[in-house]
């Protein structure tokens, strides 16, 4: 039992228990919050925090196990009746509705002191109260769809305080944010535990959990591995906990001398989804031999910069070369010829068929070629033998080459596609928000995959959200901000802060790249 | 003499788009509701044909017209409980289990009518009720206080879907519903009630159109509506979700079929083309939904079912 101190802790949760057919996601699990404290739940994708949490917000109900507010056992079965005991959530998807104000997503689902009509001015007073009280800026008349991610996030948290809840659930409540409003809500969570109030955080952000948290507790696979503080563990611990073994967080990076540039866009400019300019005047140079980084917040213009550059969205204007040919007007197929490999953001949407099977989407370039085609017959005993081989290289795990793809966890899948995508021997790769939702695990050996194609001449591009990631894997680091570069920094000068500053459009102080 | 003359017949037409409106007017409120719940009903005209015989019948059998819009409105709600059941439990596909509910309607009441009236006899609609005073005042009051009934409470309906929607507790649910259920429900609000509600009121409101239908035209015969229903929602989406924009789609579609009527009625349609002007609502309508709908966004989670987790 971790719970050491007198004073009873706010809640208990003892040995909780949940079985989903084929998995047991929870397995008595002991859990609990004190006042006054940050206690974070660590652990992969998978591992059994959202179950948890999920059994302590009404969403599930658990097989085993006994959950104690203030001492007293309760039975939460649904989020109304957890809220009604004092527990609040922030969604790691916000659950706000972007049409309606402020205010009217804060009295949502509460009773109003005017009947059946609705009492907007009292609510807004409060809002306002409560957001003075704890620095959120929050204003009541806003409506949701006109603020960004970081005051959608605060408008999160009045509504948890404003029906008072005393146990804050954060689920990954860091994902969206850019490193300054990071150090910011950590602030107010402080504050927040200051005032009397427990917080549970959910994260596996290693760094970002030493810097919160009071104490920490370790799953996977739905066990509890550990108990530990930040005084008592470092990052390399923690992953350690998390995984299972011991884990690279960084992966082993030799010198490489760089050559000949392989990607070169001048000048680009594209137009986004909504005839918004989502890149607007561009240019990089990637040469053999070196990653570039390219950081940022999403949404500034990345998704369609990977796009214009593999051929599936047209720029307006500018010039994309790859390997010594303009591609910049060039089909997807014939980029693909030129030497691009292109692993996109959305594995499960433009990476992968997750109906086809593990060997026909490991042929899903080279389908209509031989060896695996010939007079437009598939030849299965080529496509058998490739895709054996490539599971085995790249360590997919999967039943067998016939299992069906979605099956596959997110990070086997990551796998597969990379397994296919460097195949190809690119002379460019491209690969955006390459371990997204993906295990430490397979996001280490997704690394390690990456940067040996630097020994290849190969030039990457890596486009991530996560700039530990970007940090660890670059070379040159390029800040994108409102479609354009604010900055190039080579990695050894580059500082979280200084990239961080740059993600909120402040522009390079002076051009080194 | 003849700027008296034309006065007339502009107050006329207008007056006549007023009464031409009110059937599209109550169908796209209802409609209206059901689509900020997250739920679209492709029914409409079905249940606006059931609704309509039922009236009929009702009236012809008791010579009580308000009987007749109860009974139209009661089969609204009936047919309503039915459609949210087969879209909130059943969870069938919008887009299809609609026109279902519209076939069976354009059936059962052509085949309800065979069975039990055959050969159409007319019913007496309702008399105009002048609103004391205001129906005396020159051309404002011919053109909008002899009314009948329905018309009153039809464009009255405006104002209350409008204060229910924006002013209580229930509009904030359906609102927040249609949009992100799931906001909803991890608030404690439920999903699964406010859908239900919006649904059956919203098919009570289609119901209620087509008596009103039936009546104004004192008769009842197969396929009655001319798929008024689809104009109903198409209306909807004119009047981007909301019973002001929705009441102002219903009054340019009678507006312009009440200045075709008219056209004809004096020669300047030559007969000949006379069918092409009969096309002349539907067109502008689609014009007009061209022009302004793409201005506006659909709640997000309509024809969406929700799962919670899921």
């Amino acid at each position: 039992m971790p719970s050491q101190s007198n004073a009873t802790p706010m809640l208990q949760m003892k040995g909780i228990t949940k079985r989903f057919p084929g998995v047991l996601a929870s397995d008595h699990v002991d859990f609990d919050v004190r006042a006054g404290e940050v206690h974070t739940l660590l652990g992969e994708n998978g591992a059994g925090k959202s179950t948890l949490m999920k059994i302590l917000y009404g969403l599930y109900q658990q097989d085993e196990g006994e959950i104690f507010l203030h001492g007293k056992p309760v039975k939460l079965t649904s989020p109304a009746n957890a809220i009604a005991h004092g527990i609040g959530m922030i969604h790691q998807h916000f659950m706000l509705v972007p049409t309606l104000t402020v205010a009217e997503n804060v009295s949502l689902g509460l009773k109003s002191s005017r009947g059946v009509l609705s009492d907007l001015k009292n609510v807004s007073k409060r809002i306002t109260e409560l957001s003075k009280a704890f620095g959120l800026h929050v204003y009541p008349d806003e409506y949701v769809w006109q603020l960004s991610v970081g005051e959608r996030q605060r408008v999160e948290i009045i509504k948890a305080l404003y029906r008072d809840a005393s146990i804050l659930i954060l689920d990954e409540p860091t994902a969206v944010l850019t490193p300054s409003e990071v150090d910011d809500i950590f602030v107010i969570f402080r504050k927040l535990a200051d005032d009397g109030r427990g917080l549970v955080f959910i994260s596996h952000k290693l760094k970002e959990v030493l810097d919160l948290s009071d104490r920490i507790t370790v799953l996977r696979h739905g066990k509890v591995t550990g108990y530990t503080t930040p005084a008592q563990s470092d990052r390399h611990d923690l992953a350690h906990l998390m995984v299972g073994r011991a884990v690279k967080l960084a992966p082993d990076k030799e010198y490489v001398e760089t050559g000949e540039s392989l990607l070169s866009i001048k000048d680009l400019y594209v137009t986004g989804d909504r005839g918004r300019q989502a890149v607007q005047g561009l240019s990089l140079e990637v040469k053999s031999g070196e990653i570039l980084g390219i950081a940022g917040i999403s949404g500034n213009g990345q998704r369609e910069l990977a796009e214009a550059i593999a051929g599936l969205r047209t720029p307006q204007s500018g010039k994309i070369t790859i390997a010594h040919h303009d591609t910049t007007f060039s089909k997807p197929g014939e980029i693909r010829e030129v030497g691009l490999s292109y692993v996109p953001e959305e594995r499960m949407k433009d990476g992968a068929v997750g109906e086809f099977d593990v060997k026909e989407n490991m042929i899903l370039l080279n389908h209509n070629k031989a060896p695996f085609c010939k007079n437009g017959f598939l030849n299965f005993r080529h496509i058998r033998q490739h895709s054996e081989e490539l599971v085995k290289e790249y360590a997919v795990k999967t039943p067998s080459i016939d299992s069906t793809t979605k099956n596959l966890s997110g990070g086997n899948i990551q796998k597969l596609i990379m397994a296919r995508e460097l195949s190809a021997n690119p002379k460019v790769l491209l690969a955006s928000q390459p371990t997204r939702g993906v295990d430490i695990g397979a996001a280490e050996y997704i690394h390690e995959r990456i940067s040996q194609q630097r020994q290849r001449g190969t030039a990457s591009v890596v486009i991530s959200e996560d700039l530990d990631e970007v940090m660890a894997l670059s070379d040159r680091i390029a800040v994108m901000f409102d479609g354009k570069i604010m900055g190039i920094v080579a990695q050894k000068d580059a500082t979280r802060e200084s990239i961080g500053l740059m993600m909120t459009g402040e522009q390079q102080q002076e051009s080194v790249a | 003499m003849s700027d008296s003359f034309a006065v007339m017949i502009i107050v006329a037409t207008i007056a006549s788009g007023i009464r031409l409106a009110t059937p599209f007017l109550l169908a796209s409120l209802g409609e209206a509701l059901g689509q900020r719940s997250g739920v679209l009903n492709l029914g409409v005209d079905g249940v606006m044909l059931l609704g309509a015989f039922g009236a009929y019948y009702t009236v012809l059998q008791s010579n009580n017209l308000y009987y007749g819009l109860l009974v139209g409105i009661a089969i609204g709600l009936l047919i309503g409980v039915f459609y949210a059941f087969i879209t909130l439990n059943l969870q069938a596909e919008q887009g299809v289990s609609g026109i279902g509910i519209y076939l069976f309607g354009l059936g059962m009441s052509d085949l309800l009518f065979q069975k039990f009236v055959g050969t159409p006899r007319p019913i007496l609609p309702f008399m105009p009720l002048d609103i004391p005073v205001l129906s005396g005042l020159p051309v404002v009051g011919e053109m909008l206080f002899q009314h009948s009934i329905i018309v009153y409470i039809a464009f009255g309906l405006v104002p209350v879907m409008s204060f229910v929607l924006y002013r209580t507790t229930y509009g904030l649910n359906i609102r927040a519903i249609g949009e992100n259920p799931e906001a909803a429900d991890s608030l404690g609000v439920s999903v699964m009630a406010t859908r239900y509600s919006a649904i059956i009121i919203g098919n009570g409101l289609a119901g209620l159109a087509g008596a009103a239908l039936a009546i104004e035209l004192g008769i009842f015969q197969q396929n009655l509506t001319n798929a008024m229903g689809f104009i109903a929602i198409a209306l909807v989406y004119f009047g981007a979700w909301s019973p002001k924009g929705v009441m102002i789609g219903s009054l340019v579609f009678g507006l312009v079929q009440a200045i075709v009527l008219q056209c004809k009625t004096f020669g300047v349609i030559p007969r000949s083309a006379s069918d092409l002007a009969a096309m002349a609502p539907a067109i502008i309508t689609i014009l007009a939904l061209v022009v302004v709908a793409k201005r506006f966004k659909q709640p997000s989670a309509l024809t969406k079912p929700y799962v919670r987790g899921g």
